[in-house]
């Protein structure tokens, strides 16, 4: 379930996590993208949290959509109009329902809109997908996160910019799958995943 | 009703330098670009995309970018503005100077479509 207070104790951890491993993630994207991806995201991360600072959000639909609003404005990349999209589709889902599974598969739906792909693109999608499925079972583990995120390495990519490389992107962990890993790890820790 | 052109690339030259060309050869054109990030740094600006709808005086625009994320935001924008706006997969450069061109012309929009069908790469 998500209340507003699972939301904010959820983005809250995924905003400290982002900008510790902002350089890691900066990393990832340099073999495969423009080695950004860090550094991007950290820019989301703190926009965010300068949002929920200056406005405590009325209610959980209120949360999502700031959330959101600063994804898509400050991160300024692939990621931003995704994760803000997603972000922006649980908003409205969340005027329905409280329940995690139905929101994030909302989230996933807005993902796949916005950017076409669908699992096996060696993209942020092949870690959304197994979760939406993991929690609409109510059993999502750190270990069905992590075995998506190391799945992504073999992958050859087909969507975004590490479609560029072709075969050369074989081998590398996506950038956007070990950011949504975090963002899961995060969930799970704040108690939302149920 | 005018027709405009919108110039999405994830670097400000680019954009700027898109324009220049499409300028000399489509006075009358309205050509609005968003190039970079806020920061003007490499990427896209859903802000600077919202500016450059808001800013051409044409009544339809026709937008072209040049990478993914481009795309994205263009397609974000795009949901948020109440313009008419076409968007097309097709080769940044020579397709936005075929359109500021043709605009140029008086060419009406199927035609203009027409000869940008050839030219979708993406
Ligand atoms: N079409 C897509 N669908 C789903 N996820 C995508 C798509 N394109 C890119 N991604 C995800 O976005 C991540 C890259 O995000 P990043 O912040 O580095 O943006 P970027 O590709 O550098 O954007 P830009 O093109 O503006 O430079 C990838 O690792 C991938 O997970
Ligand atoms: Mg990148």
């Amino acid at each position: 379930m998500l209340t507003t207070d699972i939301i904010l104790t959820w983005i809250h951890d995924f905003d400290k996590k982002i900008s510790e491993k902002k350089d890691y993630l900066s990393e990832l994207d340099t073999p495969i993208g423009d080695g950004d991806h860090g550094n991007n995201l950290a820019r989301g991360a703190e926009a965010i949290e300068a949002a929920l600072n200056k406005e405590t959000p009325a209610d959980a639909t209120a949360a999502l959509r700031a959330i959101a609003m600063a994804l898509v404005s400050k991160v300024g990349g692939a990621s931003g109009a995704l994760y803000g999209t997603a972000f922006l589709e649980m908003a409205k889902t969340s005027r329905d329902t409280t329940k995690t599974a139905d929101l994030l598969a909302a989230g996933l739906a807005g993902l796949q809109k916005r950017g076409g792909a669908t699992t096996g693109e060696k993209t942020m999608i092949d870690v959304w997908a197994p979760v939406v499925t993991a929690t609409k079972g109510g059993q999502l583990t750190q270990k069905i996160i992590d075995d998506a995120v190391a799945a992504t390495k073999p992958m050859r990519a087909t969507k975004g910019r590490a479609s560029y490389v072709g075969d050369s992107s074989i081998g590398h962990l996506d950038p956007g799958a070990v950011s949504s890993g975090y963002l899961f790890t995060s969930l799970l820790e704040a108690g939302g995943a149920k | 009703m005018s027709l405009g052109v919108v110039v999405v690339s994830h670097v400000p030259d680019i954009a700027a330098g898109i324009k220049t060309l499409l300028t000399q050869i489509a006075a009358d054109v309205s050509i609005t670009i968003a190039g970079g990030t806020d920061d003007d740094e490499v990427g896209t600006s859903i802000n600077k995309i919202q500016r450059a709808f808001t800013e051409n005086t044409a009544d339809e625009l026709l937008a072209f970018y040049d990478l993914g994320s481009a795309k994205m935001n263009l397609e974000m924008a795009m949901d948020l503005s109440d313009k008419t706006i076409h968007l097309y997969n097709t080769a940044l450069i020579e397709s936005a100077y075929t359109a500021a061109a043709l605009i140029q012309a008086g060419t009406d929009l199927a035609e203009i479509e027409a000869q940008l069908a050839p030219l979708k790469i993406k």
